[in-house]
């Protein structure tokens, strides 16, 4: 194990790899490696939001499923390194590479909201089976105490009780969503990882689903890692915001830093283009930038944003440049920018 | 960004387009009596959520309705004086993709995969304008150079999944426009992109329609921020109805109806950060069960009684500013 952790944090995730191999030929060999998660530290500290945006390709998703150990079952042949510590009072606990039986009890404390409200319940459980499966494991409680529970949770997401018999294709997207999130809540875990939480709903949904996850936030004292491609929506709900390209972090910092004051050539053109719901603005100050996102199979050796990068030397194919501060906490993966 | 423009002449005009699909046995209106004119060389965005009829309207246009299930009921729609829902099926393919082309959300499922990208694009060449092989493929390297396909002409020998999703919305887009059509209905084209490709398509959509400023595009989307950069004018959906209709800057700095000004709170901006925004109660209601009167009444926060029994009209409350809402209609007492 490294460095004790730092008892300012709920997770610590460190110099984590995710590999997926992928095997060719007539001996179906290993012909490459698809380096979905390539070398990545942050800590996620108790009590904050910490925003993962980026875009498609870029690893987001496989960190957040790395930390609940959902990869192995999925894709036994990955490949996992590096360490990912979570700790709360009763200790700190290494999550990777943890079977079944010692993750267990981990699995109550950190909990996911899905990105697809339609795929992420099943449709032959009620409303009442879906949200009280994680406490029939997780918990002593009676078969009256859950209903209870299940009750209380439906109220407290926003959907009437009487919601429990139902099953969930009577519901819309952003119902759905709600019962996500009661499931997640059920064991009252300390950190949720929302995976795309909002983004396959209606933008007036999409506002309601934001606001409830805050106000859970505050009642529950929970933790967030919250996954998205939306750099808005991340922006409003983040108070750190960690950027990834091609498996790994660009640039991590405040909010405020990061969406604001972005120092990587990437950032910088990722929070020009989106979008603003303002006619007058020209978009005089967009980055456009050229060509498309590598595959992570045919990831560029060295910086993995080179192919595309306005300001690009030479130099930059040699490693991957590491994160380093750029003062106040302001981590920066590029050593061309000031 | 939006640019100002001279209205032109009116290219398309919609009048009163009523279509609906038929669900065990009833009749469900998804478009209720839409009504609007497409001006040339004007971007219109059509915007609204899940259920708004948007989609169901520009398949309507290019009568790409299921017919069962789907019906176009009532309305028509002009373009250079013929009533396009009275076309024969022959009559109807000479329009589109010559006169009014279509491009489509997923770009990953709109091509066709067994047939080379050179096949797909030159295909409506070949069809509208006879040309033989050798012209086509002279035409199609050139359209694809010009929305930013490298090497276009080797490229034309490769496959849809040798592309990349947003090298295939370019050679979608390509397709479009190859025959110089009047009119560009453009169905989410952005929607399934990350944000940085989106930056290039709606870049290269805009330049394009600046490059002949003649044709007109008609962009459905959901995203208001895309509207606010790329249109000239709007029309905001909600359940099968214009609920109001605007210049882009008009709309943005006057928004009168509750919906739209609901739409704009529930968008997240940099100075309500931290702070719960203002989201539309509620969920939009399955086809089948929007309320009578104001079809949004369940959901509005400026709901009065009479809302509930009778469906305002679309009124104008200035010139190129139309409202559907009782608190504009003079009823509102």
């Amino acid at each position: 194990m490294s460095e004790s952790p730092n008892a300012e944090n709920l997770l610590e995730v460190r110099d984590l790899h995710v590999h997926f191999p992928i095997y060719g030929g007539v001996l179906r060999r290993k012909v490459a490696d698809v380096k979905a998660v390539d070398g990545v530290s942050f800590d996620v500290r108790k009590g904050e939001v910490l925003g993962l945006v980026g875009e498609s390709g870029s690893g987001k998703t496989t960190i957040g499923r790395a930390i609940i150990n959902l990869l192995k079952p999925t894709v036994p042949s990955v490949h996992l390194s590096g360490s990912i510590t979570y700790q709360d009072n009763e200790g700190a606990q290494d999550l990777n590479g943890l079977d079944r039986g010692t993750m267990l009890p981990y699995r109550s404390r950190v909990q996911m909201i899905f990105q697809d409200p339609f795929s992420s319940l099943n449709p032959r459980m009620t409303v009442q089976q879906i949200i009280e499966g994680p406490l029939r494991v997780h918990s002593d409680l009676t078969a009256e105490q859950r209903a209870d529970r299940v009750r209380s949770l439906l109220d407290r997401v926003g959907l009437q009780p009487e919601y429990a018999e139902r099953f969930p294709h009577e519901f819309s997207g952003g119902q759905r969503q709600r019962i996500g999130i009661a499931r997640a809540l059920a064991t009252r875990p300390a950190l949720i990882i929302g995976d795309e939480p909002v983004s396959a709903l209606d933008v007036s949904v999409q506002a309601q689903v934001i606001n409830l996850m805050q106000e859970l936030k505050e009642e529950f004292g929970l933790t967030y890692l919250f996954i998205a491609h939306d750099l808005s929506v991340v922006y409003h709900v983040s108070d750190r915001i960690a950027v990834m390209y091609l498996g790994n972090i660009v640039e991590m910092g405040t909010a405020e830093q990061v969406y604001f004051k972005p120092k990587h050539p990437y950032t910088k053109a990722l929070i020009s283009a989106v979008p603003q719901p303002d006619p007058r603005g020209d978009g005089s100050g967009r980055i456009v930038l050229e060509g498309d996102i590598p595959t992570p199979l045919a990831k560029p050796s060295g910086c993995g944003f080179r192919t595309r990068c306005p300001v690009a030397q030479p130099s930059c194919a040699e490693k991957i440049p590491s994160l380093t501060d750029r003062g106040e906490g302001h981590l920066v993966a590029c050593p061309l920018v000031e | 960004m939006a640019v100002e423009t001279e209205k032109g002449d009116v290219v398309l005009e919609v009048k009163n387009l009523k279509t609906g699909f038929s669900i065990e046995g009833k009749m469900a209106w998804a478009v209720r009596g839409v009504s609007f004119k497409v001006y040339a060389g004007e971007i219109l965005g059509i915007v609204g959520e899940s259920g708004s009829g948007k989609s169901v309207t520009s398949l309507s246009l290019m009568r790409l309705i299921p017919d069962p299930p789907g019906k176009i009921a009532e309305g028509e729609v002009l373009f250079k004086g013929r009533d396009l829902l009275k076309l024969s099926f022959p009559e109807m393919r000479k329009i589109r993709g010559k006169d009014i082309a279509m491009i489509f959300q997923e770009p990953m499922t709109s091509l066709n995969p067994v047939f080379t990208i050179g096949m797909q694009v030159m295909e409506s060449l070949k069809f509208h304008e006879n040309l033989d092989d050798a012209h086509a493929r002279e035409r199609a390297v050139e359209m694809l150079t010009l929305v930013g396909i490298p090497d276009a002409s080797k490229r034309l020998d490769a496959y849809p999944h040798q592309f990349s999703g947003g090298m295939r919305q370019r050679v979608m887009i390509a397709m479009a426009l190859i025959c110089r059509p009047a009119v560009l209905i453009a169905d989410e084209p952005t929607t399934a992109l990350d944000v940085t490709i989106q930056a290039q398509i709606l870049e290269l959509m805009k330049d394009l329609q600046r490059k002949r400023g003649d044709a007109s595009i008609l962009l459905i989307t959901h995203d208001l921020a895309v509207v606010a950069e790329t249109c000239h004018r709007v029309i905001v959906m909600y359940g099968g109805q214009i609920q109001e209709t605007a210049e882009i800057k008009d709309l943005f700095d006057n928004p009168t109806h509750p919906y739209t000004k609901g739409l704009l709170g529930s968008i997240p901006r940099p100075e309500m950060k931290g702070k719960p925004l203002t989201a539309i109660p509620g969920n939009v209601p399955s086809i089948m069960n929007f309320p009578k009167g104001c079809r949004f009444s369940t959901r509005c926060v400026e709901v009065m009684p009479h809302c509930h029994d009778n469906e305002p009209a679309l009124i104008e409350i200035r010139p190129g500013h139309e409202v559907r809402c009782h608190l504009f209609s003079g009823e509102s007492e």
